[in-house]
C-alpha cells in the first residue's frame, strides 16, 4: 500500500478534499468515500460500462479512472445531473418506454445517451445503437432503451423549437 | 382464445371502471433507479461493516495438503482467515438432491472446500478484513499447499471406466439418468418414410448479471437474529436456508432483498459463499459483507446448458412427424446445486422435446453426469432453449428430407387450437394453446411469402439470407410439482397482504420478488384496479421475510400469475371490507356500493357518496360512531397456488431473419419476431419488455456466450472482455405479437411470460443459419454458432 495523497476535485458541483489511495479508481472512491452510490460496477475492467460518468464535462469509465487522475477536475455522476434536470427528457422517456428493468445499467446508459444528444440532437436508430454500444444492459434487449432515447431527442427538439 | 391484447372476454372483475389491467402504465419504482437512489446489496454498508474476499482454487481438482496464513494474518486491517474445516463447524454441509429426481445423488458441498477443491474457482480460504482492499492484499500472501489431481474435463468420458470417479462414496460421475417411452417409437421409425438424425451440441453458458452476486449477512449476537440483505429471487427459500445449516430457527433469520441488478435465475439458488459469508457474520459476531467480482461471477455464477443431445425423427413423405426420441448427455460440475438440484435441466429436457406437436411416439435418455468444472444450474428457461433447439432442428430437418416449407410442415404438426385440454407423451398436460393461431399471426407479422422472395431474389445476387422459425412451449406458474413434491422447502404459494391505512392511501405486502420484470408495478396494477383507486395511492412492499407474507418469489415466470392472483383475491377482499364499512356509515346495502376512483360511489348511479379519505378517518379515528358491534377491517389477506393443472403452459413462435457473410462468417441479425400466450396481459409494455429481454439473451447464447473450458478443466474466457454477450448494435428490432388464452386456474388468467423469448431464440437463428446455408449443403447444430463454425461448415477453413 502506497500513502495516501491529498486531491481536490469538484463532484456535482461541491468542492471535496480527500486522502486517497493512489490505486483507488474513481468510481470507489464515489461509491465508498462519497456515498455516491448510483455509479455501478460491473467488471472494473472497462468493458461494461456500467461506472460511467462525466470527467470535465466528457464521460469516462470510472473503473478506468484513479482518484488522483480527477484531482482538480470536476466529476459529474447520476445523481447530480439527476438534480440539476439535465436529464429529464432522457429520464421521462425511460419511464415511459419502460427501458430498464433491473435499472443497474441505467445511470450509465442515460449518461452515455445524454453524450449523444449533446452532439447529435436528432440521431437515427443505427446511431443511437452504435453509441450506446460500449454499455451493457442484460436486461431490455436494448431496443427500449433505443426508442426512448429517440424519443427524447423529440422531446428536446420540440422543446427548443 | 383472441388475438387482441387488451379484451378479456368475461373477465368482468378485471373490466372494472378504471381498471389499470391491460394498460401499459410505467413501473412507481423507475424513477429512484433513474437517479442512482436505487439501493443494490453492493451499495449497503452497516457499522462495523467487514468484507470477506476467498481465495479461490486455481485447479479444476486438487487436495489441499495445506494453508498458511500466518503472513496474511498479521496484515494491517485482517480481521480473520477462516478454513473450510473451521467453518464447517459453524455451518454444515449440503447436499443438492430432491425425491422426485428418481436416484439423483450428490456429495455434501461446504462453504469452503474441505480437503480437496472441485473446480477451478471453488473456495478455499476466506479472508475477511476492514476494507475489501485489505482482504485483497492479505489474500496475495494466503499460502495453499495443492496436490493437483487429475480433473474430470470431459463430460462424453466422464461415464468411462478410466476416468476417475469425483466422488468415490458415489460410485461413479453418473448424477442422474432419466428414460422415457411413449407410444410407439420403434414402429414409427420402422414405418417412417424418412428418418432425420443430427448430434445438437449446446455451449456452457451463464447469466452475466450487471450486478454480481451480492450479499450483506449481519448477525447480531443481542437480538440473536441474522439479518441477510441479499439479491435473491427467493428470499423465504433462503431464510429456511440459512436457518437450517447455522443452526438457527427460521424466526432468527429474516432476508431483506432491495434492487437487485439482474438475476435471471443466477440468483435463486444457495452458493458457497453466501452461506460461507453468513457464517462468518455468525462466526466473527458483525456484519461481513461479500460481492463478486467480475472475475469470480464467471467462475462461481451457475453456469447452464452444456449439453449434447442426439435427436431423431421419423417423418412421413406427406409431412406427418411420427416420432421424437433423443438422447441427452449433461455435465453439470461436481455438485449438484442445492436446493433446486442440477437435475431439473436435462428433466426438463426430457419433458419438453415435441412438446407442439401431435405425435405420440416420443423416447427419450438424458444423463447427468458430473466433471470438474464450475456447477450448472437453472437459468432463464430452464431446458427451454435446448429442448427447442433440438425439437426445431429436427422438424427443419424433416422438412428439408421431405422438400416441404418450414411453416408448412409446422402447420401440419402443431396440436390443433381446439384439442385442448390434452397432455403430452412426456405426461405435461395443456389446458389451453394457440400454437396455430400464433404461426398464423406470425406469418402474417412477418410478411411470410413476401420474405421468402426477398430471399431467393437475393440468393440470386449472392446474398445469403435465412428465415428461422421456431414453436415453443413454456412452463410458468408451476406448482408443488416442480420443487414441494420433492422435499424441497420452496414455497408454490404466495400472498399478498393490503391495507388501507388512515388517510385512504393502499399498502400491500407481497411475498413475490422484484428483480426488473414488474412485480411492483403489476401488483399495484391489479390492487389498484380491484379497490377502485389511482395506482398513486397504493404502495407496494416487497423482498422482505419480516414483512411480507410467506411465498415463493420471483422465478420460473410465477410472479404475475401466482402473486398477481394472490393480489386480485386480496384486493377483492378489502373491497368487501371497505364496503361493509361503508355501507354501516351510509346505512346502505353494501351491494349497493362500489369504489371508484377513490371514492364510495353509488353503484348504479355513479353518484359519489364519501372518499376514502373521510371513511378512512372515521374508521381509525371515531369508531365510536359506527353502530354498536360493528368492527371496521382494513387489512385483507389472500394466498394463491394453481391447484387444476401442475404448470401453466403457454405456448409460442418465432421467427428470425438474418445474413450470412459467407466469406467472413459473420452472422447480421436483421429482425426477429415473436408471437406468444401468456394468457391475460396485465401490462402489455412489461410482457413486451420480458419478451424482448428473454429473446436478446437466448441470441447471446445462439451466436456468442459461451464458457470456454480447456482439457485441464481451466475457464479460459472469464472475462467481459473476452465472454461475449449481445451488445446495442448487433442486436435486431424484435417485434412481438400476442394470442391471449386465459388459465382459468384463477381469476386472473395470467400466465409466466419471462422465459418465452430466451426458450425459442437460439432455435430460429439456427435453423435460420441453416436455411441461408441451404444452397451450400452446409448444416450446423452447435451453438454459439461462430464465424469459425461458419466457416468451418462451408469449407473455407
Ligand atoms: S465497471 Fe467500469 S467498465 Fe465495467
Ligand atoms: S436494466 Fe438490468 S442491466 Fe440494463
Amino acid at each position: 500500500m502506497i500513502a495516501p495523497t491529498p486531491i481536490t476535485l469538484t463532484v456535482n458541483g461541491e468542492t471535496v478534499a480527500a486522502q486517497v489511495e493512489p490505486r483507488i479508481h474513481l468510481t470507489d472512491f464515489l461509491r465508498e468515500n462519497l456515498g455516491l452510490t448510483g455509479t455501478h460496477i460491473g467488471c472494473e475492467h472497462g468493458v461494461c460500462g456500467a461506472c460511467t460518468v462525466r470527467l470535465d464535462g466528457e464521460i469516462v469509465r470510472g473503473c478506468l479512472v484513479l482518484a488522483v487522475q480527477a484531482d482538480g477536475k470536476s466529476v459529474e455522476t447520476i445523481e447530480g445531473l439527476s438534480d440539476s434536470g439535465a436529464l429529464d427528457e432522457l429520464q421521462a422517456a425511460f419511464r415511459d418506454r419502460n427501458a430498464l428493468q433491473c435499472g443497474y445499467c441505467t445511470p450509465a446508459m442515460l449518461l452515455t445517451a445524454h453524450e449523444l444528444l449533446a452532439r447529435n440532437p436528432t440521431p437515427d436508430r443505427a446511431t443511437i445503437r452504435e453509441h450506446l454500444s460500449g454499455n451493457y444492459c442484460r436486461c431490455t434487449g436494448y431496443q427500449a432503451i433505443i426508442d426512448a432515447v429517440e424519443i427524447a431527442a423529440r422531446a428536446r427538439a420540440g422543446a427548443k423549437s | 382464445m383472441t388475438d387482441a391484447p387488451t379484451t378479456r372476454p368475461g373477465l368482468s372483475e378485471l373490466d372494472r371502471p378504471n381498471s389499470y389491467i391491460g394498460r401499459a402504465v410505467p413501473r412507481p419504482n423507475l424513477k429512484r433507479l433513474m437517479q442512482g437512489r436505487g439501493q443494490y446489496v453492493s451499495d449497503m454498508s452497516l457499522p462495523r461493516m467487514a468484507h470477506v474476499v476467498f481465495l479461490r482454487s486455481p485447479y479444476a481438482h486438487a487436495r489441499i495438503l495445506g494453508i498458511d496464513s500466518a503472513e496474511a494474518a498479521a496484515m494491517p486491517g485482517v480481521i480473520a482467515i477462516v478454513t473450510g474445516p473451521e467453518l464447517a463447524k459453524v455451518c454444515t454441509p449440503w447436499v443438492g438432491v430432491l425425491s422426485h429426481l428418481k436416484g439423483l445423488k450428490s456429495a455434501p458441498q461446504y462453504p469452503i472446500a474441505v480437503d480437496r477443491a472441485c473446480w477451478q474457482g471453488e473456495a478455499v480460504a476466506a479472508i475477511v478484513a476492514t476494507s475489501r482492499a485489505a482482504a485483497e492484499d492479505a489474500a496475495e500472501r494466503v499460502m495453499v499447499d495443492y496436490e493437483e489431481l487429475e480433473p474430470v474435463a470431459d463430460m462424453r468420458t466422464a461415464l468411462d471406466a478410466a476416468t476417475p470417479v469425483i466422488h468415490p462414496e458415489l460410485g461413479d460421475n453418473l448424477a442422474f439418468e432419466r428414460n422415457l417411452d411413449a407410444g410407439a417409437v420403434d414402429a414409427a421409425f420402422a414405418e417412417a418414410d424418412h428418418v432425420v438424425e443430427a448430434e445438437f451440441v449446446f455451449g456452457r453458458h451463464t447469466g452475466v448479471t450487471l450486478e454480481p452476486r451480492s450479499i450483506l449477512a449481519d448477525w447480531n449476537p443481542g437480538d440473536e437474529r441474522l439479518t441477510v440483505y441479499q439479491g435473491t429471487q427467493a428470499p423465504h427459500m433462503m431464510q429456511n436456508i440459512f436457518a437450517k445449516h447455522l443452526a438457527l430457527d427460521e424466526s432468527q433469520v429474516r432476508v431483506v432483498c432491495k434492487d437487485v441488478g439482474g438475476s435471471f435465475g443466477i440468483k435463486v439458488h444457495v452458493y458457497a459463499d453466501d452461506m460461507a459469508t453468513a457464517a462468518l457474520s455468525k462466526l466473527l459476531r458483525r456484519p461481513v459483507k461479500f460481492v463478486a467480482d467480475r472475475l469470480e461471477s464467471f467462475n462461481t455464477d451457475i453456469h447452464a446448458r452444456d449439453h449434447r443431445c442426439k435427436g431423431r425423427a421419423a417423418v412421413k413423405a406427406d409431412g406427418t412427424i411420427t416420432a421424437f426420441e433423443i438422447d441427452d448427455l449433461t455435465g453439470i460440475g461436481p455438485y449438484s446445486v442445492y436446493p433446486r438440484t442440477s437435475a431439473i435441466e436435462a428433466n426438463q429436457v426430457v419433458n419438453l422435446v415435441g412438446g407442439p406437436y401431435t405425435t405420440p411416439n416420443y423416447r427419450a435418455r438424458a444423463r447427468v453426469v458430473f466433471q470438474n468444472k464450475n456447477v450448472t444450474c437453472q437459468y432463464r428457461a430452464v431446458g427451454h432453449p435446448i429442448a427447442c433447439s433440438v425439437t426445431e432442428g429436427l422438424v427443419d430437418l424433416a422438412a428439408a428430407a421431405i422438400g416441404m416449407d418450414p411453416a408448412d410442415i409446422r402447420r401440419r404438426n402443431l396440436i390443433a387450437d381446439d384439442a385442448y385440454p390434452c397432455a403430452s407423451p412426456s405426461g405435461l398436460r395443456f389446458e389451453a394453446l394457440s400454437h396455430h393461431a400464433a404461426l398464423d399471426k406470425l406469418l402474417a407479422m412477418m410478411d411470410y411469402s413476401a420474405l421468402r422472395a426477398e430471399q431467393a431474389a437475393l440468393r440470386a445476387k449472392g446474398i445469403h439470407r435465412g428465415i428461422g422459425l421456431a414453436s415453443f412451449i413454456e412452463v410458468t406458474n408451476p406448482s408443488p410439482a416442480f420443487y414441494g413434491v420433492g422435499g424441497a422447502r420452496i414455497s408454490s404459494q404466495d400472498g399478498v397482504a393490503v391495507r388501507m391505512d388512515a388517510t385512504g392511501a393502499i399498502i400491500c405486502q407481497t411475498s413475490i420478488t422484484e428483480q426488473g420484470q414488474g412485480s411492483e408495478a403489476l401488483t399495484a396494477q391489479i390492487v389498484a384496479s380491484m379497490l377502485g383507486v389511482p395506482m398513486s395511492r397504493v404502495r407496494v412492499t416487497l423482498g422482505d421475510t419480516d414483512n411480507t407474507p410467506y411465498g415463493g418469489g420471483t422465478w420460473a415466470s410465477r410472479g404475475a400469475g401466482i402473486g398477481g392472483e394472490a393480489a386480485l383475491q386480496a384486493g377483492k377482499q378489502l373491497r368487501r371490507n371497505i364496503l361493509a364499512a361503508a355501507a354501516s356509515i351510509l346505512q346502505a346495502d353494501p351491494d349497493t356500493l362500489d369504489i371508484r376512483d377513490g371514492k364510495i360511489i353509488d353503484a348504479a348511479t355513479g353518484a359519489e357518496r364519501v372518499p376514502l379519505e373521510e371513511l378512512a378517518r372515521i374508521v381509525y379515528y371515531r369508531p365510536d360512531t359506527l353502530p354498536p358491534g360493528f368492527q371496521a377491517e382494513m387489512m385483507a389477506v389472500r394466498h394463491f397456488v394453481p391447484r387444476d393443472f401442475p404448470f401453466a403452459f403457454t405456448n409460442g413462435i418465432q421467427a428470425s431473419w438474418l445474413e450470412v457473410d459467407t466469406e467472413t462468417g459473420f452472422i447480421t441479425l436483421l429482425n426477429h419476431w415473436v408471437v406468444e400466450d401468456c394468457g391475460t396481459i396485465i401490462n402489455p409494455q412489461l410482457v413486451d419488455e420480458q419478451i424482448r429481454g428473454g429473446v436478446v439473451q437466448g441470441l447471446g447464447a445462439a451466436l456468442f456466450e459461451h464458457c470456454r473450458y480447456d482439457e485441464r478443466g481451466q475457464l479460459t474466457n472469464a472475462t467481459m472482455a473476452d465472454y461475449l454477450v449481445p451488445m446495442a448494435a448487433e442486436m435486431p428490432d424484435i417485434d412481438v405479437g400476442h394470442i391471449v388464452s386465459p388459465t382459468k386456474d384463477g381469476e386472473l388468467g395470467a400466465k409466466g411470460a419471462g422465459e418465452a423469448g430466451t426458450a425459442g431464440a437460439a432455435a430460429c437463428v439456427a435453423n435460420a443459419v441453416n436455411d441461408a446455408l441451404s444452397p451450400f449443403g452446409a448444416r450446423i447444430t452447435e451453438i454459439p454458432l461462430t464465424p469459425e463454425l461458419i466457416l468451418t461448415a462451408l469449407g473455407r477453413i
